[in-house]
């Protein structure tokens, strides 16, 4: 080992692995097919899914299987400088890169000509947003009945300086000696272990990538847990309404 | 009326060892399991291809739906609103992914193709059976007796998936409802029951029953604890 | 999810029936609210933020605070920005895209009662006469629509704006910290005004309907009331919606029950807002 990294400290005392206090919840929004909450630290994601629905306009349509359609946004308040309402070019990205996450889990070939929607939205931020959105969204797929053959489990890895830790925080985002910040959300398939989400931004070697996978399968499958936990906690799907 | 059907799934849930098992989730291991619906096939174990209850009965493993949209199958009775009138029938919503189809062909008297909406209005309920499900949406028909508009009453909308549970072993469960408020009691397998009574308030009251027995579907001694809440209306 | 929503004409006859006998599916009077539930806190980032629930109908509310500059007829003023957002996830009747008529009236409605209560004390938020004022967002967003979206919103703005804190600011830099003060959003507390809907539902009017009721509604009527200092209920914004028109007996029914519904609700939305 060469020099020192500059980051030898957590901001908030964490271990170099742990990830922040996890809060999990299924059901929350009562006229919703399916829905969760998920929280951590003090970025917390609620997703709501609704259907399958038949697609409009019918030209969207495809007749071999449904679509599945993410929804991604930040509520104006949910960070420090105020976020103008309304799509923007980031969250149509995220849009994107979640549906590309969970597309893998979800099996809709029953379901042709129809849509599987998933709203997410971001009503505090701390960092990681995107992998809350798809920790919350996968409880509420599952939630929502829809076939799956698999859960995705998602956790935004970083490299302060030299240091590799997991769960990105705001304060670590923003982190700029040495070699600065470097953010790798990814996401995890329970079953095949596969790599559905993978982003960066900043610099790493190649080593120290492998690091950052094998760091974020360990704490995907820790996440897995709390979100099987509050799965099975759910005690209705969808009551009564009306 | 409609005959409310036998259920497959009547019996009380925990009581069998059902286990709740989330996507991914092995729920057997061995060669001899065969994976049956909500299920498949990994290696050698079976895994849950949906969150549900996990049914092991002797080699066939199942995941029954807990949750999620109606899924229409042949056989089925639903009701349905009318939300659209064609050249050639009816467009129904009955809380599925798509619409039903109601074809002219598949009442049971002959309809003039000026005069559809004097069948069959927009907002119209009609309790109607399955057919055909395909990939375009599901055909439903009224042509069997007990089919057809229905009027009056109200209709409660619940969990599909609780709907078993409204039934009852055999039917016991309406049995004890219809019993303690008088009402009619029409089941859709789609979760829309239809309730119709001497007075908007034995609806009422049928329908606090049913939306009880929805919350407290998963327990042990439900029909205990709805005859105690019955009480508890009076 | 397209088109003119249907609803089951038997459904709609038999809540028209029983509200015709003064009585309502779910065991309320005719001018009883659902239960309301108020939880603080949604953002730490926020100025202030809650959840109000009415039943099962759910709002988001939050606050931000902005240095900007004046309107140019209100050189000393403070100026305020509502936006309300109907979210799809909220209902399936909510579509994705830009923000429909709907959620534009929504959030006109509220910035209305709340401007024209003189909720706010916008000369207090002058920073700098002609040149700086504070800029203050309500921004509304719908977790789950079970009717009354209104009347929750609207109870939801005035508990974040009641509660809101100035962000520190250091006039000679003119930079705005990453923290609040302990100062409060300069609020006149005497002018607070919440919004009453009243809705006609085959000639019968109703307080805090639920989505099956709202959906087959004539008239929807909402009303911004203030205490005018001597313990009488004040009007300070009107909208009326829907079709359906106003008959003197409507009228005559919904001023009385203005007066008594406020007097039974002002202690109850002030507890929300202030605590106490």
């Amino acid at each position: 080992m060469a020099e020192k990294s500059k980051y030898t400290k957590r901001s908030d005392g964490r271990k170099i692995e742990e990830l922040r206090p996890i809060k999990a919840e299924v059901g929350i929004v009562p006229s919703a097919d399916g829905s969760a909450m998920y929280e951590s630290g003090n970025t917390r994601a609620i997703a709501v899914v609704r259907g399958p629905r038949t697609l409009h306009p019918q030209h969207m349509q495809n007749p071999q299987k449904g679509t599945l359609r993410v929804n991604y946004g930040m509520m104006s308040f949910s960070v420090w400088d105020r976020i103008k309402p309304g799509p923007s070019r980031r969250s149509q990205e995220i849009n994107k890169v979640i549906e590309w996450a969970l597309a893998p889990c979800i099996d809709l070939a029953e379901f042709p000509n129809s849509v599987v929607d998933v709203f997410i939205q971001i009503p505090q931020a701390d960092a990681g947003t995107r992998v809350a959105g798809i920790n919350a969204a996968a409880m509420a797929l599952a939630h929502a009945g829809i076939p799956m053959k698999q859960m995705a489990s998602a956790v935004a890895v970083g490299k302060m300086d030299k240091t590799l830790v997991v769960d990105v925080d705001k304060e670590e985002e923003d982190f700029e000696e040495g070699e600065g910040a470097t953010d790798i959300p990814l996401c995890i398939l329970s079953r095949t272990q596969e790599i559905s989400l993978l982003q960066l931004d900043g610099k790493i070697s190649p080593e120290e990538l492998k690091e950052v996978i094998s760091m974020g399968r360990k704490a995907c499958a820790e996440i897995l847990k709390i979100q099987t936990a509050a799965l099975k906690k759910a005690k209705d799907v969808r009551g009564i309404e009306k | 009326m409609v005959k409310v059907e036998k259920n497959e799934d009547n019996s009380e849930m925990n009581a069998q060892g059902r286990q709740m098992v989330v996507p991914g989730e092995t729920i057997v291991s061995g060669e001899h399991f065969l994976p049956g619906e909500g299920a498949y096939r990994d290696g050698d174990e079976i895994v849950a291809g949906r969150f549900g209850l996990a049914d092991v009965s002797d080699k066939f493993v199942k995941v029954i739906p807990v949750s999620g949209v109606y899924q229409a199958r042949r056989g089925n009775s639903i009701i349905a609103t009318v939300v659209d009138v064609t050249f050639n029938g009816w467009l129904l919503d009955f809380g599925g992914a798509q619409n039903a189809f109601l074809s002219i062909n598949e009442v049971p008297k002959f309809i003039n193709k000026n005069e559809l909406r004097e069948h069959f209005d927009f907002g119209d309920s009609v309790a109607c059976k399955v057919w055909d499900v395909k990939a375009r949406g599901i055909d439903v028909s009224v042509k069997m007796r007990g089919y057809g508009k229905i009027e009056g009453g109200m209709i409660v909308t619940v969990n599909p998936h609780k709907v078993p549970r409204v039934i009852g072993k055999e039917g016991s469960m309406v049995s004890l409802i219809k019993n303690a408020t008088g009402c009619n009691i029409t089941v859709g397998q789609n979760g829309r029951i239809w309730v119709s009574g001497n007075s908007i308030d034995d609806e009422i009251k049928t329908k606090k029953i049913i939306e009880f027995i929805c919350d407290n579907s998963i327990t042990h001694g439900l029909t205990e604890k709805v005859e105690a809440f019955i009480k508890t209306l009076k | 999810m397209s088109g003119e929503k249907i609803i089951p004409n038997l459904q709609k006859e038999r809540i028209i029936e029983y509200i015709g006998e003064k009585k309502r599916f779910d065991g309320r009077k005719l001018d009883e609210y659902r239960e309301i539930e108020v939880k603080m806190g949604i953002s730490n980032n926020a100025e202030s933020s809650c959840s109000v629930k009415f039943g099962k109908t759910e709002v988001y509310a939050g606050v931000k605070l902005l240095p900007s500059v004046p309107y140019p007829d209100s050189q000393d003023e403070g100026t305020f920005m509502t936006s309300a957002e109907l979210s799809p996830m909220s209902s399936e009747d909510f579509d994705l895209g830009p923000p429909k008529i709907d959620a534009i009236e929504l959030a006109r409605i509220i910035d209305r009662g709340i401007r024209e209560s003189g909720f706010i004390d916008f000369k207090k938020l002058c920073i700098k006469e002609g040149e700086k004022v504070w800029q203050v967002f309500l921004d509304i967003v719908t977790i789950n629509d079970d009717g009354n979206l209104m009347d929750v919103a609207g109870l939801a703005a005035i508990i974040a704006l009641g509660n809101a804190k100035m962000p520190v600011y250091d006039a000679e830099t003119n930079k705005v910290g990453h923290e609040l003060s302990k100062t409060h959003l300069p609020v006149e507390k005497d002018a607070m005004a919440f919004s009453m809907t009243f809705h006609k539902i085959d000639g019968t009017i109703v307080v805090d309907p639920t989505k099956e009721e709202e959906d087959i509604s004539d008239l929807r009527l909402t009303v911004a009331v203030a205490d005018d200092g001597k313990g009488k209920p004040r009007i300070t914004a009107m909208q009326k919606g829907k079709e359906g028109t106003v008959s003197e007996k409507d009228l005559a029914e919904i001023l009385d029950l203005i007066e008594h519904k406020w007097k039974e609700m002002f202690p109850k939305v002030s507890k929300f807002v202030w605590g106490k």
